[in-house]
């Protein structure tokens, strides 16, 4: 009873860590002389309140399940891509360009090769530290940043010179910004709000995601390789292999979540000089998604609706109460630190739990906690 | 009693008798320690056995202020004593040696003495008086050392020295050894003993736990069995045999000597010729190895920790390179073939650093069963994993090798040492391997778990397997060897024949001493 209990308990922490750091915000609030409750009401009306500031959750939401997956496969084999938004950049500029140049072709086949062409993108950019990782050794979390800039300058110099929309290359003011792409080549809406088809292909993605990595044998190697990459090796698994193939896999979602952002919401590349203008920080905010999932595909769902809830929730929340933006960023914060630290706090509880058996007070010669009695026959 | 009776050569006063009433400790879920009665008197060293979560350190740890007890008392010389720290178990003068050395590499040996002490010149160090003080002591108990050299440079037996003048020091009249044997060669234990031997003598009292039953039977005087928290019963060593003890701790007939049976040798199945390899380090770990395993044989690799078992290993499975020489696995060359390649010429490893090379702890165990040979039909089929067949396989193995898990599904690192490594076994005897290198295979398993692994070798052996058996244990070795290969830094000193070999025999040439030259060594 005690165990199903904390069990319940252990399922429901991130919750109720959300639910905490809301607490912490609240107090921010009162000194800023803001009452908490009208400004969470606004919060929960800005992103749930109607069907149409629901859907704009779940359009918030998608680039971040998409960036999610991508690191669900990334992670689980011990490779930490902090390159989402580099990934995300190259994915849009690739899948753009397929739009922009097969303007003849019927709209569900640019469509497909766009977010093909996406995918690929993103594979590059992930990829390309990943057999740098896998040759060279290099750590990936500095080569995944460092794309991050390259790529960013990338879509600066494509968005002013080479891809600027023709009609902005005549004009004096030379907005850095793309052609918009052909009506037929937008991803259909799915309720009259601006839900498109990439939430729907997100999610069905999350479903597949989930069965490459526990039904197939690239997620046993990957998952293996992030586990032990000793006994991986021993298994016959060659492991810089697979860890770069999980950090070109990871770049590719991201890369597809580029795609999406431009054929299902902005309908045309436009930069105004820094990454997050054009990602909205989905690069980023995606991995922490995942980690409140658990890194576990269909759990990323839930979690990046929430963060998508708080995105499109505060924007309300700040209209209607004045307060600083800078606090908004403050919130979202706050809820990241209270769910990463219970997420250790679980974990060490666990394993206290685990080692409070006298097996683990006589730890073996390897050191290992133990439970349960040796087998006698 | 005049006052020279009642005082040790260090000084102390003896502790004549400590007794541990009635010592109940529960965790949740597990009676650790149920209502356990020990004592020990001065001069007598008392064994204390039993298997792996018997509850021997649960006592131990309570005896020495890590642990309260929830019930019991434990009295010192007759009077009731609270010991809520190692502090206060140190001001009575018990000491604790651990399995583990609690040592500073790079500090001297005075300064590993002083660590944690109060210098009788207040801010300033006063290494010279501990200095003086330590040779006193090593000239007392007879403990050759030198307080100046630095711990990194002494041998494994001599750091345990360092560690019993740290507890002398202290002025322990009681001593409790854990396991203080499981790190010597059989001279280094023998040197132990003598030590061991002056102490009682001197009035010391001794707490020996151990699993080994000839050294309990060598060099106690009583002996206290635990099994599950509970004792079973104590005993002066003279009056029980080692059968009987066995059965104690694990509760029913237990073979001490594996039936090995007669199986005929066959042909060489995996030959090494001039093999050399690099350590970790660099520097050369294998030096110019000729060895053969033949069919329906056990090749024991005998040797000191650290002298190129583990390069041994590696090197055979393809996990490390070879600088020289070439391995011949059933008359093919084998050098610089992949584990993955390996893995289909039917090569085994039972790998030392279970629970890091051998299984996925993060796995569940029919996960861990199918790690060789996933990739392959029927567990996987185009790329996927048929999850039903997988299922089937572990419950199938799961039943043939006696794993205790809740399900197939259970993660690897909720199981116990023993369970794990029949995990490790069945997924590398089930595919019917034609050798196995078998390294360290019942290191921290107990009775219990260390007869089945060694039955599963014997029975291997019997089918015409080709086994090579890496062990720093030399009863294990010389349990079940047919040929015994010496290890030393790098190089085969001697292959033995099981007839010839004797631990002495062996013990020198783990030295590094030859046959021929020990005559005027140990004379």
């Amino acid at each position: 009873m005690r165990q199903r209990l904390e069990t319940l308990f252990d399922a429901l922490l991130p919750v109720l860590a959300t639910l905490a750091a809301l607490a912490v915000g609240a107090l921010m609030l009162l000194i800023l002389k803001v009452n908490p409750i009208t400004a969470y009401a606004a919060l929960w009306d800005g992103a749930f309140g109607s069907v149409n500031s629901f859907a704009e959750t779940l359009v918030k939401a998608t680039p971040l399940l998409l960036v999610a997956l991508g690191i669900c496969i990334s992670f689980r084999g011990d490779v930490i891509n902090i390159g989402g938004e580099g990934q995300m950049i190259v994915g849009a500029v690739t899948a753009t360009w397929v739009g922009l140049t097969f303007t003849d072709a019927p709209g569900w086949l640019v469509i497909t090769l766009a977010l093909f062409a996406g995918f690929l993108g993103g594979a590059l950019w992930g990829g390309i530290p990943g057999a740098l990782k896998a040759r060279f050794n290099v750590n990936e979390i500095l080569s995944t940043v460092m794309m991050n800039a390259i790529a960013v300058q990338l879509m600066n110099f494509l968005l002013r010179g080479p891809m600027i929309d023709p009609s902005q290359a005549q004009l004096a003011s030379k907005i850095p910004q793309t052609a918009r792409l052909l009506d037929a080549f937008h991803l259909a809406r799915l309720v009259p709000t601006r839900l498109h088809l990439g939430a729907l292909i997100a999610v069905i993605l999350a479903i597949l995601v989930y069965i490459l990595l526990w039904r197939t044998v690239l997620g046993y190697r990957i998952r293996a390789v992030g586990q032990s990459p000793f006994a991986s090796r021993y298994a016959g698994i060659k492991t810089p292999q697979y860890m770069a193939l999980a950090l070109l896999l990871s770049g590719a979602f991201a890369g597809l979540a580029g795609a999406i952002q431009v054929y299902g919401v902005n309908y045309r590349m436009i930069t105004d000089g820094s990454a997050s203008g054009f990602t909205g920080a989905a690069g980023f905010n995606g991995i922490v998604a995942a980690l409140f999932g658990q890194l576990h595909p269909l759990w990323s769902i839930p979690a990046s609706i929430l963060f998508g809830a708080l995105l499109v929730g505060a924007n309300k929340m700040q209209r209607v109460v004045q307060i600083p933006s800078a606090l908004i960023t403050v919130m979202n914060g706050l809820v990241v630190v209270f769910v990463v630290s219970s997420e250790i706090w679980r974990r060490r509880r666990q394993r206290r739990r685990l080692t409070q058996t006298p097996e683990a007070e006589t730890p073996s010669k390897q050191d290992q906690p133990e439970i349960g009695k040796e087998a006698r026959q | 009693m005049t006052d020279q009776d009642t005082k040790l050569p260090s000084g102390r006063t003896r502790i004549e008798n400590l007794e541990m009433r009635g010592i109940t400790k529960r965790f949740p879920g597990v009676l650790a320690s149920d209502h356990v009665d020990f004592d020990v008197k001065s001069g007598e060293v008392h064994a204390l056995l039993g298997e792996n979560g018997a509850g021997k350190s649960t006592l131990m740890k309570i005896l020495y202020g890590l642990y309260k007890p929830d019930e019991g008392e434990v009295f010192l010389n007759g009077k009731p004593v609270a010991i809520a720290s190692p502090t206060d178990s140190i001001d009575l003068g018990i000491g604790m040696i651990h399995q583990h050395f609690m040592l500073v590499p790079t500090l001297t040996v005075a300064e590993n003495v002083a660590l944690g002490l109060p210098s009788s010149r207040g801010f300033m160090t006063d290494l010279d008086v501990v200095s003086k003080r330590i040779l006193e002591l090593a000239k007392i108990y007879g403990l050759k050392i030198d307080p100046d050299a630095y711990v990194w440079q002494l041998s494994v037996g001599q750091q345990q020295r360092v560690e019993i003048i740290k507890a002398l020091y202290r002025g322990a009249a009681l001593l409790i050894l854990d396991e203080p044997t499981a790190v010597l060669t059989p001279q280094e234990v023998d040197e132990l003993f003598v030590i061991m031997r002056q102490m009682t003598k001197d009035g010391h009292g001794l707490i020996f736990i151990s699993h080994k039953l000839h050294e309990v039977v060598e060099i106690s005087h009583r002996v206290t069995v635990l099994r599950d928290g509970r004792k079973i019963g104590t005993r002066p060593t003279s009056e029980i045999t080692k059968q009987d003890l066995a059965n104690w701790m694990v509760g029913r007939e237990v073979g001490l000597t594996p039936d090995r049976g007669t199986v005929q040798r066959g042909e060489a199945r995996l030959e090494l010729k001039d093999v050399s390899c690099d350590s970790d380090r660099g520097t050369p770990g294998l030096r110019g190895v000729n060895l053969e395993v033949h069919s329906g044989e056990i090749l024991g690799i005998a040797g000191v920790s650290g002298n190129g078992q583990r390069e041994l290993a590696e090197t055979i499975v393809g996990l490390r390179k070879t600088t020289n020489g070439r391995i011949i696995l059933e008359g093919g060359d084998v050098a610089g073939l992949s584990p993955a390649e390996l893995t289909n010429r039917m090569l085994s490893y039972i790998p030392e650093e279970r629970m890091r090379d051998g299984v996925i702890r993060e796995f569940t165990v029919a996960e861990n069963l199918i790690l060789r040979e996933h990739e392959k039909a029927p567990y996987s089929r185009s790329g996927f994993l048929d999850l039903g067949e997988i299922s089937r396989h572990a419950d199938e193995l799961i039943k043939r090798f006696q794993v205790k898990t809740p399900s197939s599904e259970t993660l690897a690192k909720n199981l116990s040492g023993g369970n794990i490594q029949k995990i490790v076994l069945a997924r590398e005897i089930s595919r019917a391997p034609r050798v196995i290198i078998a390294a360290q295979p019942t290191r921290g398993l107990d009775i219990g778990a260390t007869e089945y692994v060694r039955e599963q070798l014997l029975e291997q052996r019997r089918l015409g397997v080709a086994i090579m058996l890496i062990s720093e244990d030399l009863d294990e070795i010389l349990a079940l060897s047919d040929r015994i290969a010496v290890l030393y830094e790098g190089q085969v000193m001697d292959i033995v024949p099981r007839a010839q070999a004797t631990p002495e025999k062996l013990g020198l040439l783990m030295a590094g001493i030859r046959s021929e030259e020990s005559l005027s060594v140990v004379k």
